[in-house]
């Protein structure tokens, strides 16, 4: 699978994107909405996990751009510690089960890669 | 304080939640790193026990990262304490530069959503001022809010500290979108409140690009 992982904090995403690439799944980073689409053009991910709260864009808005240029793509959902209207927001985007707490526990976050994927 | 005080109380409490939330959430990325950067400690370590060499040089740079977010956890919790701690006492000799740092660090994820930075400048001589820490926090952070609203194009809001005749004064400068800003927006009727609460004044200068906040010295 090709996971696409977006959020603010550079070293968090860079290194969990090395984690999942330890265990074999291809993983690229970004920290912005633009890096996101510069990813896109030229790598075809099946999957993106978004941090909600980003600078100028946030996961919401990104997953609407993503949403555009890959129609099929699924989403995950990460959050620091939202409000309530956040939480249900999040929800009613991706689902209870996709919109994930830091912080992540990497074997929860691959097998909700997986359960994504094959919904 | 005056009739002002159930207003500037309410407020006060819904400023001191945003900050709360705010400050919770730098913390929550900090353990969030944090932890990622074990997980891949643990994950060299499986690697090693499974015969493959781990590279010295990856473990000390995950070691000098780790410390790097000790630092930054630590920087934001003793902002946290300071910032709890301005509701202990209703008048305090305050140092201005103390109270701009403060500001900077309770600003960081406020900063980093909307994409701008601080510049301090430390005064000559000492700005101090006799005045009520928390409501003077909040006062500064309705004047920051306006200034980030009016920052011009290169995103930079300086504070400068200055000492008063009777007291001391903080300018929010480089705000050249000031003037495309509604004038009668500013000072808002709860940053007015505080001004009266604080006998301070706030001053917009749409000409000199700046919000000027005069604080004069409060007695018992």
């Amino acid at each position: 699978m090709n996971v696409l992982l977006v959020d603010d904090e550079a070293e968090l995403v860079s290194t969990l994107a090395e984690r999942l690439t330890l265990r074999g799944i291809d993983a690229c980073w970004a920290t912005s909405c633009e890096e996101a689409l510069r990813c896109l053009e030229t790598t075809a991910f099946d999957i993106a996990v978004l941090d909600v709260k980003m600078p100028k864009v946030d996961g919401l808005e990104l997953k609407k751009c993503l949403q555009e240029k890959s129609p099929g793509m699924k989403f995950i959902f990460v959050t620091g510690h939202g409000s309530t209207q956040d939480f249900e927001t999040g929800v009613s985007e991706v689902g209870r089960d996709y919109y994930l707490v830091k912080p992540l526990n990497i074997e929860t976050l691959i097998a909700k890669l997986k359960e994504a994927l094959q919904r | 304080m005056n009739t002002d005080a159930g207003m500037i109380g309410q407020a006060g409490l819904q400023f001191f939640g945003r900050m709360c939330t705010s400050i919770s959430h730098d913390i929550k990325n900090v353990l969030a790193v944090v932890n990622e950067n074990a997980g891949l400690l643990e994950d060299l370590c499986a690697m090693a026990d499974r015969g493959k060499p781990i590279d010295l040089s990856r473990l000390k740079r995950l070691a000098a990262d780790v410390k790097a977010q000790v630092r930054r956890g630590d920087g934001i919790v003793s902002g946290m304490n300071r910032f709890a701690h301005s509701v202990d006492s209703t008048l305090v000799r305050l140092d201005l530069v103390e109270v701009m740092e403060l500001l900077k660090t309770l600003s960081l994820r406020f900063a980093s959503m909307q994409g701008f930075a601080f510049r301090l400048t430390r005064p000559q001589d000492s700005a101090t001022v006799t005045t009520a820490p928390f409501l003077l926090l909040h006062l500064l952070w309705l004047c920051l809010e306006q200034a980030i609203a009016a920052a011009g194009p290169g995103r930079t809001v300086e504070l400068t500290a200055e000492k008063g005749v009777d007291g001391a004064s903080l300018r929010f400068g480089r705000l050249e979108g000031l003037g495309n800003a509604p004038a009668a927006s500013f000072p808002t009727e709860m940053a007015s409140r505080l001004c009266r609460a604080l006998n301070a004044e706030v001053r917009v200068d749409v000409q000199a690009n700046e919000i000027l906040v005069n604080i004069a010295d409060l007695r018992e």
